[in-house]
């Protein structure tokens, strides 16, 4: 299979692949710089030129694009302990034997399956909606005055929906990671006198960090461009106490017609992804070396 | 500290009794170590006095208290794995000290324990590196450690030298031994091996299908086999075991000869043979001999070398004194 023949045959052939891959990323990308520093608003699209660092200035000086950073940053932090402290928790409970156990885990994948969209909606019409939601007629049943989730929390409302569907990808992650640790060395600990609290904390849990990991590094990056429920949900209101920067980035180029603003923020959105991938992989990288 | 015995426990896992009504008595100090061969119970035995299978019925008493339904970490026991089921992300240091801090004792004791296990076991240089960073040997000896510092009454093993190599299998026999002859405390020691027990055991523990067959010390064992299970298992090569009218002629139903205990020559004898396979061991030879109209294949082990080319005809003599005889239930006769 090395031979030279069999090695320029093999680049020949991954070639259109890469190449188009290359093109895919590449191509948006030179594109969202190029406009980011041109004028170029949908409502006046004769008038454009270089603008330098206009577009730069005026998205990070936008007051709502402070509120949008710390709205993300909420959002990514509460969905992943949510989801960690949870998936932990129900991935002990499901390698527990019990009777309907194969039911039991494919409905706990199950809201994996559900499209981003549809789930909100869901969440919004049948469960959160004030009137005719389900937390209503609750609330109601036991005298209480119902409490309109996603004007009163949006961001926390956003944060459950989306909790809601990460959730079976962290446990079923961290099931498959508790299966295999080794049941004599859980044995071994029972013998050695850790009470059930301890052989969890001694035991599980650092067997776990490194499937604990890889949910986080996944999750953050799929959480940082939640967009679909929020769109479907608040609309990033009220104000801005729901919009994140992808949705904000949305607003910008979509909602107020200024294409340049909003490749600006896409960039700035690139550059805090990666600040926070650097900062992950320095903080909790170390776990996944064997 | 460390009598340990058995009334009438039995274990089912489901509709299957793996262990039928089982009494033993474990005696302070001894070290006793069940064989038998694979799936007849051993490990389910010592799991059963370790406590971490229930039992189905029965008592189980550790120095004279009902410890039946104790949790394993109040039975005072310490238990060696065959996995040696180390801590894997604990330096050796915290996998030793682990009992001693989930028992709460301070840490300059901890440390003086640490150390003296460190140093009977030869493990000081070791004491920083995690389990992965370890061989074979020395992570035997961290479990090991790991037991030792809870001064347990007695110590439970499980094949705990079968993921090692045979040179340091002879090795750590012998550590085992020592630490045996110099804690005096009980050790029960599951293995299949029989060198293992016959070297290392006080008492020998023969079990099949979760019956045990026999108890007695190696020796006993050897020249007393109680029936034809245990005859057949202990000794290597094995006994030569032979029915039919040869038998009958000793009025027994199955005599048995250990391959050591017959003469052999060229000339006369009481058996005729022809011979097969020799293997040459440098100090013993073992040569199967055929066509002795006896049974299939006759084991013959002598001292030293022999004369002898495949397909030669030799005469074997038993020494008679050395013949067991066995009833039709397989039972030694006297
Ligand atoms: N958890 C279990 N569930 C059902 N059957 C079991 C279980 N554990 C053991 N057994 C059965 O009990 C019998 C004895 O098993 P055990 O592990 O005690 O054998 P062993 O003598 O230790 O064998 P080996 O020398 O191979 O380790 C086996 O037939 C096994 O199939
Ligand atoms: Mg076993």
């Amino acid at each position: 299979m090395s031979t030279q023949h069999s090695r320029s045959a093999a680049r020949i052939m991954i070639a259109p692949a890469t190449f188009l891959l290359l093109a895919w990323m590449l191509i948006p990308l030179c594109m969202t710089l190029y406009y980011s520093f041109r004028r170029y608003r949908l409502l006046t699209p004769d008038r454009q030129g270089w603008v330098g660092f206009r577009n730069y200035e005026n998205f990070l000086t936008n007051p709502a694009f402070t509120s949008a950073l710390i709205n993300t940053l909420v959002l990514v932090l509460g969905v992943l302990i949510i989801t960690v402290v949870l998936g932990i928790l129900l991935a002990i409970l499901l390698d527990q034997p019990f009777k309907g156990q194969g039911i039991v885990r494919i409905l706990v994948i199950a809201p994996f399956f559900v499209m981003p969209t549809v789930s909100a909606l869901v969440w919004k019409n049948m469960f959160m909606n004030p009137v005719n939601g389900l937390f209503a007629y609750a609330a109601k049943a036991v005298g209480l005055e119902p409490y309109d989730f996603l004007s009163q929390a949006p961001l926390m409302s956003i944060i459950g929906i989306v909790s809601w569907q990460w959730l079976p990808f962290a446990t079923l992650i961290l099931l498959t990671a508790i299966q295999s640790l080794d049941s004599e060395q859980m044995e071994a600990a029972e013998m050695d006198g850790a009470s059930a609290l301890n052989r969890f904390w001694f035991i599980t849990l650092p067997h776990l960090s490194r499937a604990i990991t890889v949910v986080i590094l996944i999750q953050t990056i799929f959480l940082l461009s939640i967009f679909a429920e929020i769109l479907v949900t608040t609309n990033g209101g009220p104000g801005t106490a729901s919009t994140n920067l992808t949705y904000l980035v949305y607003a910008e180029s979509l909602l107020n017609y200024d294409v340049g603003e909003g490749s600006a923020g896409g960039v700035v959105a690139i550059i805090l992804a990666n600040i926070v991938a650097i900062f992950l992989m320095r903080a909790i990288g170390k776990n996944l070396d064997a | 500290m460390g009598q340990i015995s058995l009334n009438q426990v039995t274990k089912s896992f489901g509709d299957v009794q793996v262990i039928p009504p089982l009494d033993l008595d474990i005696n302070e100090g001894e070290f006793v170590v069940f064989v038998g061969p694979s799936g007849c119970g051993k490990s389910t035995l010592l799991r059963l006095i370790a406590g971490l299978e229930d039992t189905t019925s029965g008592v189980i008493k550790i120095d004279d208290t009902d410890a039946t339904a104790l949790p394993p970490a109040k039975r005072g026991l310490a238990m060696v794995f065959q996995s040696y089921a180390l801590y894997p992300h604990m330096s050796v240091r915290k996998n030793i000290a682990f009992p001693l801090r989930m028992a709460g004792m301070d840490q300059a004791a901890q440390d003086a324990k640490i150390n003296a296990a460190a140093t009977a076991l030869n493990l000081t240089d070791y004491l920083d590196r995690r389990p992965g960073q370890l061989s074979g040997g020395q992570r035997q000896r961290v479990a090991i450690g790991r037991a030792i510092v809870r001064e347990p009454s007695a110590f439970l093993f499980d094949e705990p030298l079968s993921n090692l190599d045979a040179a340091l299998r002879v090795g750590m026999r012998l550590e085992i031994s020592e630490l045996h002859k110099k804690l005096e405390t009980t050790m029960i020691y599951v293995t299949h091996d029989q060198v293992e027990a016959m070297t290392m055991a006080d008492k020998i523990v023969v079990l099949q299908a979760g019956v045990i067959e026999q108890v007695g010390s190696p020796l006993e064992l050897y020249h007393k086999p109680r029936n034809k299970f245990v005859a057949g298992f202990i000794g290597s090569p094995k006994m030569n075991l032979i029915e039919g009218a040869e038998a009958e002629k000793h009025g027994a139903a199955t005599i048995g000869i250990r391959p050591e205990h017959m003469t052999v020559s060229k000339s006369e004898g009481t058996w005729k043979g022809v011979v097969g396979v020799a293997e040459h061991l440098g100090s013993d030879t073992f040569i199967h001999v055929h066509e002795t109209g006896l049974m299939d294949t006759m084991t013959l082990r002598i001292t030293g070398d022999i004369e002898a080319r495949h397909g030669d005809t030799i005469f074997l003599s038993p020494e008679m004194d050395k013949l067991h005889r066995f009833d039709a239930q397989g039972l030694r006769l006297v």
